[in-house]
């Protein structure tokens, strides 16, 4: 159990910057998602707390202890790998006792905890066997008892469930957040998945290109995203976004009139807040590109007049009208998403 | 998947096969076969005409005390090359691993005296060491050691020891690194974060990992002392003090050429040849097969 803090983070490869100054606190017990797309950063953020990368500036620290200059092992963590980097010459039990028989811990307690996690784990008939006659997900868990055997303060996880076909993903993430939340050992889970950040998280830190561009509950960055990026990366599909001028002289202007925001250069909105209309009420208008029908819900591709394309989700049994058909497209004025020329929220 | 090559002419690959068969069978199997048919004999001391003995050559070998003690020292000095060989390219492999910067010129570096002839090897340790001129001989008399190696048995077995497996740093060196490299980080990271020192790591986790290259280079070490260090020895001690560094392939020569006596030169050749044999065994059965974990 442990409480983690960043202050002012900061990583350099050489001249490099690729972490640009990180500050958060992540509570005892928490499991915070880092999700972001490729190469913003989340490993190395992740491989500093554990002690396999330096640190160039900044602080981090576990339970109020600098942890800056502290070998792996001196930090009570444990990682799970994206390759799961089980020791291929051991059997899954000694893969799950070499921590504790480095710690010293006696033979018979050593017995017990294994037993504990491999029960945990669904793991007790492969005790004997090598890593590399056990099917991926059977690794991961391995790689999983591994860490929980330690009984570390700290959790961390590198894109752990990636390896593993799409059904077995969820079921390993539901089991993922059962036993953080059995265990009540604070983690760290990297991710680029946002259904995944969405699902296991007690808090979201977005990263992009290095800055944590937000961090706060799963819902609250789906419905207050700090800015573009994260509006655009979280939630699936994607946000629209419209260039400010597109809603001057809509139906929605004059809805919500002199609050519109005036410094406002970008406004998002969610394909499942936009709905079809008739002309009278529309916001916006176009063509009707394609229509996906992927059960529970349909996505409807529309064309606007000078040429943009937005998302419309409607609920599965609904089907848009199709064909060369002119649409119309609107939403609720609360709904709405405006952002500055900084990319930044306004409210 | 192999791709099979199909001729269309009857003897393009019989032909193309032949000078590799040629080879082989004026370097190898006419020798070999010469070995054998002269062992059975012992030719007059004028080379005029030969006494056919059976197995006599073999009889009288493993009854003389000095064939015996040449298999000793064969032993010994196999078992000192092999291990000091190993020992040090394995270290300087965990070092070269550790770094990244400028690895490439520490690794040219250190395949160099892989590219030096052996006999031009021994020369070079010769000159440092010779009692009279030898600089590091120099050096030891200086702070007071005698160091000579042309009257002492040990200092001799232990220069060419140093001598021969100097050359064979570089190629152990090489594939060491390989397999080291071939390690993935993360699972050295997993152990790290698990609590393993530096040598913990390398004694539970790396070396494990590398035997199978370690296995190989077993045998390849052990094949290089017993047959290619001949041009060393020779340079550094010609076998000598008394018989200190006679090993098996230089007492062939030392009995043969020099020696003159072709019929136990020619029983001596057998027996090496068994012994390649053996250890082309224990290569196939094993090290084909490799050693897994
Ligand atoms: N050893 C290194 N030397 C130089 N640059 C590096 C090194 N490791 C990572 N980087 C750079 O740092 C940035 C962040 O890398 P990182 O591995 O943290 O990305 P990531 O967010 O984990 O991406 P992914 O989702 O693909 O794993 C990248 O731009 C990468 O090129
Ligand atoms: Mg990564």
């Amino acid at each position: 159990m442990a409480q983690i803090a960043f202050s002012n983070l900061r990583k350099s490869y050489g001249k490099t910057e690729v972490i640009h100054g990180v500050d958060t606190h992540i509570n005892d017990g928490e499991l915070i998602v880092i999700v972001g797309p490729s190469g913003c950063g989340k490993s190395t953020l992740l491989r500093m707390v554990a002690g396999l990368e330096t640190v160039t500036s900044g602080e981090i620290r576990i339970d109020g202890r600098v942890v800056n200059d502290l070998e792996p092992r001196e930090r009570d963590i444990a990682m799970v790998f994206q390759n799961y980097a089980l020791y291929p010459h051991m059997s899954v039990f000694d893969n799950m006792a070499y921590g504790l028989k480095i710690a010293k811990v006696p033979q018979a307690e050593i017995r017990e905890r294994v037993a504990v996690a491999a029960k945990m784990l669904e793991l007790e008939p492969f005790l004997e066997r090598k890593p590399r006659q056990l099917s991926g997900g059977q690794r991961q868990r391995v790689a999983m008892g591994r860490a929980i055997v330690r009984k570390p303060a700290v959790f961390l996880f590198d894109e752990p469930l990636s390896n593993l076909d799409a059904k077995l993903r969820v079921q390993m993430r539901v089991e993922i957040k059962t036993l953080q939340r059995r265990l009540g050992v604070t983690s760290l889970y990297v991710t680029h998945d946002q259904v995944e950040a969405m699902t296991l998280a007690d808090r979201i830190i977005v990263m992009n290109g290095g800055v944590a561009e937000q961090i706060g509950t799963p819902l609250a960055v789906y419905e207050k995203p700090a800015t573009t990026f994260v509006g655009g990366f979280i939630g699936s599909p994607p946000m629209n976004f419209l260039s400010v001028e597109r809603l001057q002289g809509s139906g929605l202007a004059a809805s919500f009139g002199e609050a519109a925001p005036t410094l406002a250069k970008t406004v998002g909105v969610r394909p499942e807040h936009l709905s079809f209309c008739g002309e009278g009420q529309a916001a916006w208008s176009g063509e009707l590109v394609i229509v996906e029908a992927l059960g529970a819900e349909t996505l409807a591709h529309v064309r606007l007049d000078d040429g943009e394309v937005i998302i419309v989700r409607l609920d599965g049994g609904r089907t848009a009208p199709v064909g060369e058909s002119r649409v119309h497209v609107t939403c609720e004025a609360d709904k709405l998403h405006f952002f500055g020329t900084d990319e930044k929220r306004i409210d | 998947m192999q791709k099979r090559v199909v001729f269309n002419n009857r003897l393009l690959p019989y032909a193309l096969l032949a000078p590799q068969i040629l080879v082989t069978a004026v370097f190898f199997f006419w020798p070999a076969g010469q070995a054998i048919y002269q062992s059975a004999f012992i030719p007059d001391p004028f080379g005029l005409k030969s006494q056919f003995v059976g197995f006599g050559n073999f009889e009288f070998l493993f009854s003389d005390p000095y064939y015996l003690a040449s298999f000793q020292t064969t032993a010994v000095f196999s078992a000192a090359v092999t291990l000091l060989s190993m020992g040090a390219a394995l270290w300087l492999a965990v070092m070269a691993d550790r770094i990244i910067k400028g690895s490439g010129a520490y690794r040219t570096l250190l395949i160099w005296p892989y590219a030096v002839a052996p006999a031009i090897a021994g020369v070079l340790w010769l000159f440092m060491f010779n009692p009279n001129v030898g600089l590091v001989a120099w050096y030891l008399n200086a702070i007071g050691y005698d160091w000579n190696h042309v009257l002492n048995d040990g200092e001799a077995m232990g220069l060419v020891v140093v001598a021969s497996a100097w050359r064979q740093i570089s190629y152990n060196f090489l594939f060491f690194l390989a397999g080291l490299q071939a390690i993935p980080r993360s699972v050295i990271e997993a152990a790290a974060i698990d609590g393993a020192s530096f040598w913990k790591r390398f004694w539970t986790i790396v070396f494990p990992l590398l035997s199978p290259t370690t296995f190989f280079l077993l045998v390849v070490n052990i094949v290089y002392a017993f047959f290619e260090t001949f041009g060393v020895i020779h340079t550094i001690t010609g076998g000598g003090p008394q018989q200190a560094t006679t090993i098996l392939v230089y007492k062939v020569y030392a009995d043969g050429f020099v020696g003159q006596d072709l019929g136990s030169s020619a029983a001596q050749s057998v027996v090496l040849l068994v012994v390649v044999g053996l250890l082309t065994v224990v290569q196939f059965r094993y090290v084909e097969r490799k050693v897994h974990y």
